[in-house]
């Protein structure tokens, strides 16, 4: 961590130093100490029972998550007055990532530590944190959180059930009902919400005992199986009034900040799994023979396992660089404070495209990892006897809750777009210096230093961002919400540009720090992702300059982006070669 | 009761060892606590919750070795302390832990029979003779009363039962216990905890290795095996031609 609080979205203004970064080579001892009790637990409790815990074998998850509760693998973001360790995100983090092992007991513990407990821990107000934290960090209460509805997923304020005060002021009556809630089967505590006088969207603590709540079945899922997901209903459910969360009318406020977070965990979850699918895959490889050779010295493998290699270690940059952002913004909060949580949960929300960002690349990296996985097991890989199966079923849910990847592609423009209104983020005079620049001829610079060509790769794609952004928002105006393929591509090249400038970064800080040998593995897998990100961008650009602009003004605008797409390719079949030689000699993801 | 833990730190079960100019290649790496000398530091933390006193771990190694000590501490371990000493062969590294344990009080020394990477065995043997203490090795159970050890040892086909006086050294075996997982909490304690380095120089100690490794390779690649087809009586004619012909082991 720096220390320097950077704001959120401005990298594609502003140029960033790899010393400001955080990558995951500046984990601590106690960070990696950590790291090692969560997967060292999950090696020892978890795998042994997960086919048991596939089938949710009575109260097992509860019994794991109570065993977890022990280590203090809970309580990492609660704070320590109310019984938790109070961690820093990257610690927090390195247990989910380190978790993933366990299949759906990762689910289990995302739910409950997560969407579940936060609320409480940002919005509670004493007494609430007072009741509830305490138990939750040590496994003794468990929560689950229930947002979504039969009518409303994605359009989350479209919520219809109600709550409606009694005649003495001392409780809520809600009327309503809320589907696909993870953990409800065992849950002692719902974070849910509803509208008071039909309007008012509401944050309440509903305890599961409560008289009038009830639970529908179990869903049957595609994967995840082991993790309980049922239906919670309301029928005149009495709720205290001291169980409102945060204020009246400002449950949004608790739902979409909430969500933030469940994002760029989501996300780190992702890129364990991504490592998990690669190892198996690798392994695998190294041992089925065709042709009498190992399959992993075929080209065609070795240039899937470089590329999930490249992939991977461009969504793990990002996501320790985010948390590493997000850290340094809460090191700049008394958390001694009345308002700790809501200033801690307004500060993740700072980072509320960079959150997106993370949730949409680790997803996708997921589903891309996994299918390979799969291929790589060739037959075998369709059966249940191996675990490409799983994990290939297992990540597909992914892309859908914590936002759709859909909506999430919505949020990062959307956000981008109000942040530059606002002038929270220079990006209309940015645009405008790169209209004047795009006018005038230049005649390119070669640097020579390390990762050199790379870098200016990096510098041209916050360029076509912005230019493709600028002529969208000048062409549209206040009517770009309408252009939703538009903003995708435009989604598209901010998550593209993100992830490639983490992974050079990370690549440059190891060069800095410890010279061309120890970067060499990191240099190699950026110049992979950056070679093959930069041929999509230049696409996906053209593709909406074509949609926005038509004649002379495309024209001109196609060869504007000429310029700044233009690289020099590497060769890439050699690179993915020599990538998937390390991981294949190493048989597991290595950097 | 206090009680001192040896331990050292080796390569993960799991790594992949390979050679590089001749020698280990250590880079990239993960190391760990020895697997029996986590045994030990259990063994010490659970006397230490039953009895009270303080347990200390004590290990001979280099700089890299803090983080097996670290984790020591993490697991409950009350003091630690790193003899810097790299590269120390048996006789070397016991002399060293004598001289460092010397003056210290203590009820009972514990260690694992055998570390998983070396293989040899010999430094909690080797430590109870350099200070004069009685000795149980390969040890599966436990119990100390009255100022005695009852220790229970596997021996072939059965098991012997062995009662020491204090001060001993006793060597841990797998089946003793199930070591701990550090907790957060015991890790976030132990960056308090007192880790104390100490060189030779301080020690007063000169002393040098009397065992020189001179080569080091790994075991030839496993081929795939050979499946002999017929019937049973012209197989068993055929293996026996090809374990004398091909094999040449009788």
């Amino acid at each position: 961590m720096s220390g320097e609080i950077i704001k959120g979205g401005s990298f594609l203004v502003e140029a960033v130093e790899p010393q400001n970064v955080f990558t995951p080579e500046d984990f601590t001892d106690e960070h990696k100490m950590i790291a090692d009790t969560a997967a060292s637990f999950v090696e020892g409790e978890v795998e042994p029972v997960i086919d048991d815990l596939e089938e949710q074998k009575d109260n097992l998850m509860r019994e794991l998550l109570e065993k977890a509760g022990e280590l203090g693998l809970l309580g990492a973001d609660v704070p320590e007055e109310y019984g938790g360790m109070e961690l820093d995100k990257i610690s927090s983090m390195l247990i989910t990532e380190n978790i993933i092992k366990g299949g759906s007991f990762s689910l289990g513990h995302g739910a409950h530590t997560g969407i579940g407990s936060l609320p409480i821990v940002f919005f509670g107000n004493k007494q609430q944190k007072e009741k509830y934290l305490p138990g939750l960090a040590s496994g003794e209460k468990l929560a689950a959180y229930a947002l979504t509805e039969p009518g409303s997923g994605s359009d989350a304020l479209s919520a219809k059930t109600k709550a409606v005060l009694s005649e003495d002021g001392k409780y809520y009556t809600l009327n309503g009902s809320k589907q696909f809630i993870t953990n409800a089967g065992f849950a002692d505590v719902f974070v849910t919400y509803a509208k008071i006088d039909g309007d008012k969207f509401t944050a309440f603590i509903v305890d599961t005992d409560t008289e009038g709540l009830s639970l529908g079945v179990e869903e049957k899922k595609l994967g995840i199986k082991g993790s309980s997901t049922r239906s919670v209903i309301f029928e005149d459910a009495k709720v205290p009034v001291e169980n409102v969360l945060y204020e009246i009318g400002k449950g949004h406020v608790v739902a979409f900040n909430i969500l933030n977070i469940g994002r760029y965990k989501l996300a780190i979850g992702c890129i364990g799994s991504s490592k998990l699918a690669l190892q198996y895959a690798v392994k695998y490889a190294n041992e089925r023979k065709q042709f009498k050779v190992p399959i992993s010295s075929f080209g065609l493998i070795k240039e899937k396992i470089g590329m999930m290699a490249a992939r991977i270690f461009a969504s793990e940059s990002m996501a320790y660089r985010t948390a590493g952002m997000i850290d340094d913004m809460l090191h700049n909060i008394d958390m001694n404070a009345e308002d700790a949580g809501l200033k801690t949960a307004e500060g993740i929300a700072e980072y509320a495209i960079e959150c997106s960002i993370n949730k949409i690349h680790g997803s996708e990296v997921l589903d891309y990892a996994a299918d390979e996985t799969l291929q790589i097991y060739g037959g075998y890989g369709y059966t249940q006897e191996y675990p490409a199966e799983r994990i290939y079923r297992d990540s597909r849910i992914n892309r859908i809750f914590e936002g759709t990847n859909e909506i999430n592609r919505m949020i990062i423009p959307g956000t981008l777009l109000r942040k530059a209104m606002k002038g929270e983020l220079p990006l209309l005079a940015a645009a405008k210096k790169l209209q004047e620049e795009l006018l005038t001829p230049s005649m390119p610079v070669e640097d020579t230093s390390f990762l050199g060509e790379q870098k200016q790769i990096v510098e041209k794609a916050k360029k076509i961002v912005l230019m493709v952004a600028g002529t969208a928002a000048q062409k549209y105006g206040q009517n770009i919400q309408e252009q939703q393929e538009v903003l995708g591509k435009t989604a598209d090249l901010v998550i593209e540009t993100f992830a490639m400038e983490s992974a050079l970064l990370r690549a440059l800080k190891a060069y800095d720090a410890g010279g061309e040998e120890a970067a060499a593995m990191k240099g190699l897998l950026a110049k992979i992702y950056i070679n093959d990100s930069i041929g999509r961008m230049d696409l996906w650009a053209k593709e909406a300059l074509a949609a926005i602009e038509e004649g002379d003004v495309l024209r001109t605008q196609l060869v504007a982006l000429r310029k700044l797409a233009r690289y020099n390719p590497i060769n890439s079949v050699a690179a993915k070669r020599q990538a998937a030689d390390a991981v294949i000699a190493a048989e597991e993801y290595v950097v | 009761m206090n009680i001192l833990v040896c331990l050292k730190q080796t390569f993960d079960t799991e790594a992949k060892i390979e050679l590089k100019d001749g020698k280990i290649n250590a880079q990239g790496i993960k190391n760990i606590i020895n697997p029996y000398d986590e045994f030990a530091v259990e063994e010490a933390l659970k006397l230490k919750e039953a009895n009270g006193g303080e347990v200390t771990t004590i290990s001979v190694g280099s700089d890299q070795t803090q983080e097996a000590l670290r984790q020591a501490l993490a697991m409950g371990a009350d003091k630690a302390i790193l003899v810097e000493f790299p590269n120390s062969d048996e006789h070397a590294t016991a002399k060293a832990l004598a001289k460092a344990v010397q003056g210290m009080e203590f009820d009972l020394i514990l260690g694992g029979h055998v570390a998983i990477d070396d293989n040899s065995g010999q430094i909690a043997i080797r430590l109870a003779e350099e200070l004069d203490l009685p000795q149980v090795n390969v040890v599966t159970k436990l119990e100390i009363n009255d100022g005695k050890a009852v220790c229970t040892r596997e021996i072939e086909g059965g098991v012997q039962i062995v009662e020491t006086p204090l001060p001993t050294v006793i060597t841990c075996q797998k089946g003793l216990n199930e070591p701990r997982y550090p907790s957060l909490k015991g890790i976030m304690q132990a960056k308090k905890k007192e880790l104390k380095r100490i060189g030779l120089e301080e020690l007063g100690l000169t002393v040098d290795n009397k065992v020189e490794i001179l080569e080091v390779f790994l075991p030839p690649q496993k081929e795939a095996g050979k499946v002999i087809e017929g019937e049973a009586e012209e197989a068993a004619g055929e293996l026996v031609r090809l374990l004398k012909e091909e094999a040449k082991v009788i």
